[in-house]
């Protein structure tokens, strides 16, 4: 099952430049929260910091408060303890190269010391399952090595290694935008599944895309969210000019 | 920020049905005049000779290669010809080196040779790996630079200067401190007994160590920089710690280059001569301790070619060039059966 975050006057900073200006937004458990915008609008900076990864660059800071369900993330726990709580799937697929298929799906489990055979067994399966690739690969799980499927496979071992921990919270950053079209309607069919059992955030540059998948709806625009509401009434009815003039194509 | 349009700034377009074109109401002004860069272009040729002999000459510098190879062990074989009739192939295998009554063998070098160098890579790869991990994942971004360019310097330390520390400094040391240390803790072993007198097998491997790390430490480094970010955040992400990262995200990506790396490594351990000749005690011996003096195939020819009077002498000499070259080959053929064995069916490298 899912938890919802709550996000409080989160700021963030890439050296001088202000990044992400007094966020405030609730994304509810159980359900997909898409974040729209215009390229370096922030949305990517965004989801870094509800996993904690935006503190890897070195010039990189964030303040403000995350909450997800009780627990906040800045203060009550490590960023290692939060990102197996919170998993990622990235805007380019990177699978490990040196890894099998099998490997790969396993990495999160084997690297904190997970070891009993068995469980791991049915735990790429099911990971492979819920991303829809089981099918596509279970012949040769431990013989072809993750680099070689292809672009849109490699995206859903993704999505199947972040599942394999058993998050709380998948973010997916773009997960479709270096995909074909059919790649891409399979990782949102996927996308609609999972969100019954996890809290997805997903950035996107495609306006149908958050349409399809999210109940809710987050416009971005120069560090600030602009709007957020029910993805119907984003879309139909924004209360903000800007809102509209991005969904209607008129910039970004 | 990237550059992006302002709202409103420009493509004052009304909004827009998908069906709708933008630029079709806006025809661009076409010139009637030739293009000047279709015209140059088209004068242009195939480009198929320009490729045909860039292609040519390429074969021929790796060619060269080959024929390089084939020369050096042609002429090894032919100028050690009395040795090679006089001993036979038994030659690598023969222990004895007494030039007065014309007795040679080449065995107490290859032992000497192989010994130094992998205490020299058991000693150096450790440190190198240490220091490269160091530099590129955990070093803040204002001490990179000096502490690279100090590893690269050790590089460019002539071999001599190297030797000369050694004798002043390390042999002191070994003699007084590390050597007793050793007879003490580790004597158990048996690879620490009998007299220290600063020089021999272990002095030698220490600073064959030295002499290898920067390679070693640089080439790790390069290697470990090309690994994209995408691996080191994709293990993160599954809340790796920094040390799974570095493990799982740089080091196993990069092993194959690592692997090449203590390759070279290695490759400058079997042939250094100078340092070596000068701290080694070149006694031609096999012994069980380290603490005991030794000889390497180069170190012999360097010190005894230009007291080879007698031709027999002399060509086993050549012959021990022989036997280094050969070492060299099977060590790196060896090598590259283990990489083979360790990845065999991964990929090389990270796309």
């Amino acid at each position: 099952m899912g938890v919802g975050i709550q996000v409080e006057n989160l700021n963030a900073w890439y050296g001088t430049t202000h990044t992400l200006q007094d966020i405030n937004l609730h994304i509810p458990a159980n359900h997909a929260t898409a974040l729209i915008g215009p390229s370096g609008c922030g949305k990517s900076t965004f989801v870094r910091c509800l996993n904690r990864m935006h503190e890897t660059n070195p010039i990189a800071r964030a303040t403000g408060v995350i909450k997800m369900g009780d627990l906040d993330i800045y203060k009550d726990a490590s960023p290692v303890e939060i990102r197996r709580r919170v998993g990622m799937v990235f805007q380019r697929p990177n699978p490990f190269p040196t890894m099998s298929i099998y490997d790969n799906v396993a990495s999160g489990l084997k690297l904190n010391g997970f070891r009993n055979r068995r469980i791991l067994d049915e735990t790429v399966e099911r990971s492979l399952k819920q991303a829809a690739l089981w099918e596509e690969v279970k012949d040769d799980l431990k013989k072809k090595s993750g680099a070689s499927l292809s672009g849109g496979q490699q995206q859903r071992m993704c999505i199947a290694r972040a599942l394999a921990v058993d998050p709380e919270v998948l973010l997916m950053d773009e997960p479709a935008s270096a995909l074909d079209p059919v790649s891409t309607s399979k990782i949102e069919d996927l996308i609609f599944q999972l969100k019954s059992q996890y809290t997805i955030v997903i950035v996107t540059h495609n306006m149908q895309q958050a349409a399809r998948v999210a109940e809710n709806t987050g416009f971005f625009l120069n560090g600030k969210m602009v709007e957020f509401d029910s993805t119907h009434k984003i879309f139909t009815n924004p209360r903000d000019k800007r809102t509209e003039d991005y969904i209607t194509g008129r910039f970004g | 920020m990237t550059t992006e349009r302002e709202p409103g700034s420009s493509m004052p377009l009304p909004s827009l049905a998908p069906t709708e074109f933008v630029g079709s109401s806006e025809p661009t002004v076409v010139s009637t005049e030739p293009s000047p860069i279709r015209e140059f272009l088209s004068k242009r040729g195939s480009g198929r000779l320009a490729d045909t002999s860039f292609a040519v000459v390429m074969l021929v510098c790796a060619l060269s290669i080959f024929a390089i190879v084939l020369f050096i062990f042609f002429i090894l074989i032919s100028r050690s010809k009395l040795s090679l009739i006089a001993f036979g192939w038994k030659f690598f295998m023969r222990s004895a080196w007494d030039p007065v009554s014309g007795d040679f063998g080449a065995l107490p070098f290859i032992v000497g040779t192989l010994e130094t160098s992998f205490l020299a890579l058991l000693m150096a790869v450790p440190l190198a790996l240490g220091v490269a991990v160091f530099l590129t994942e955990l070093c803040p971004r204002s001490l990179r630079a000096p502490i690279s360019f100090l590893t690269e310097l050790l590089a460019a330390i002539p071999s001599v200067v190297y030797g000369l520390w050694a004798v002043f400094v390390l042999v002191p040391i070994m003699r007084e401190h590390l050597g007793p240390f050793f007879a003490k803790t580790l004597g158990w072993t048996g690879l620490f007994g009998g007299a220290n007198f600063g020089v021999g097998l272990l002095t030698a491997s220490i600073i064959l160590a030295i002499m290898i790390l920067p390679v070693i430490s640089s080439l790790t480094r390069d290697i470990m920089t090309a690994v994209p970010n995408s691996q080191r955040e994709g293990v993160l992400a599954l809340g790796a710690t920094r040390w799974e990262m570095i493990r799982t995200g740089v080091l196993r990506n990069s092993r194959i280059g690592i692997v090449g790396a203590i390759m070279l490594g290695l490759g400058r351990a079997l042939g250094e001569t100078m340092a070596v000749t000068m701290v080694i005690g070149n006694h031609a011996e096999i012994a069980k301790s380290l603490f005991a003096p030794g000889y390497t195939l180069a170190s012999v020819i360097a010190n005894e070619f230009s007291e080879a009077t007698d031709n027999l002498y002399l060509s086993a000499l050549i012959e021990i060039g022989l036997a280094l070259f050969l070492v060299t080959i099977v060590v790196n053929a060896i090598a590259r059966l283990m990489v083979w064995a360790v990845t065999r069916g991964a990929p090389a490298r990270v796309a």
